[in-house]
């Protein structure tokens, strides 16, 4: 039944396939992001506490929710390079790790310049903060470790298992806001309830979050290929498609 | 819409550099990561490119060994 799933472990099938799947996941990311941004700082109305500066959630909370969906899928590769020796799934990992770092970085600087007017610090200490700046350097070490060896077959072992490390980080960045006492407010949609958030301004924000799930995958897609052409680079399939670029171009 | 002029905009209701700070971080961000990623693309492609010229180099002087 799951058989025609089975080609797909051939790198050269998963690229095309990731090929194909590309552009859509472009179309997708280019027009939430117009829709969500114009949406969002245009015609959702200002806070009535924050004012304008709310603003900064549209592009904050989407951030900061797909940079751990992002760890999220490497941790599940991961363990599928680890359990069932799939070289795909750990290249999966390097693809994705650069796209999670980016989202964390601007989920902590989006999260700094909101936090300077409402909070009247840029940063504090504080259990989200810190847990999310670990977040930072999880990536940043999986990124460090998977290009420390020329080997890649070790390469994808050794950034698999800090992968795996790293999950840890993900319950306590989720759940840093009830544990501790913190500036931090609590989850708004994340959460067995209602979103507490009025739909107009709930709106943008689902639209940007699907956004940058869109952006996610098109990067990955985009990096996973570079990743399947470096390691296949002496197979002749990718020889084939460099002359046949070259003889297109003639 | 939320507000009244373009000027209005842009002060964001008094958060404006706190606001175009963090899109103007965030779009640099991606900007940077869309462009490394293709780079990287274009830069594997090119060296395959090099190492098959370098190989069809390498044929033609070992034919034209023999001929000589």
């Amino acid at each position: 039944m799951w058989k025609w799933l089975h080609p797909y472990a051939k790198p050269e099938k998963s690229y095309q396939l990731a090929g194909k799947l590309l552009p859509w996941f472009v179309v997708v990311t280019v027009i939430t992001f117009v829709v969500g941004l114009v949406w969002g700082l245009l015609f959702a109305p200002a806070d009535y506490q924050q004012g304008d500066s709310f603003r900064i959630i549209y592009i904050h909370v989407p951030a900061a929710m797909m940079a751990m969906a992002a760890y999220s899928t490497m941790a599940i590769a991961a363990f599928i390079a680890l359990v069932w020796q799939i070289r795909l799934a750990e290249m999966n990992i390097a693809a994705i790790a650069p796209v999670g770092a980016v989202f964390t970085f601007i989920a902590l600087v989006t999260g700094a310049a909101w936090g300077k007017p409402m909070w009247g610090a840029w940063w504090v200490w504080d259990a989200r903060l810190t847990s999310e700046l670990i977040l930072l350097f999880v990536y940043l070490g999986i990124i460090a470790l998977y290009n420390a060896f020329s080997d890649k077959v070790l390469a994808g072992r050794a950034a698999s298992i800090l992968t795996l490390v790293g999950v840890i980080n993900l319950p306590v960045i989720h759940y840093s806001v009830v544990w501790w006492n913190t500036l931090h407010q609590g989850a708004t949609i994340m959460k067995f309830d209602k979103p507490s958030m009025a739909p107009e301004m709930l709106w943008p924000l689902m639209i940007m979050i699907v956004g940058f799930a869109a952006f996610l995958g098109s990067v990955s897609l985009l990096r996973f290929r570079n990743e399947i052409l470096a390691r296949e680079s002496h197979r002749p399939w990718v020889s084939a498609l460099v002359t046949d670029k070259l003889s297109g171009e003639k | 819409m939320a507000f009244e002029s373009i000027s209005d905009f842009i002060a964001m209701g008094g958060y404006g550099f706190y606001v175009w700070l963090s899109y103007g971080l965030t779009f640099l961000a991606l900007i940077i990561l869309v462009v490394n990623s293709i780079a990287k693309k274009n830069k594997i492609l090119k060296n395959v490119e090099q190492r098959l010229s370098r190989e069809q180099r390498i044929k033609k002087a070992q034919n034209m060994e023999g001929t000589l």
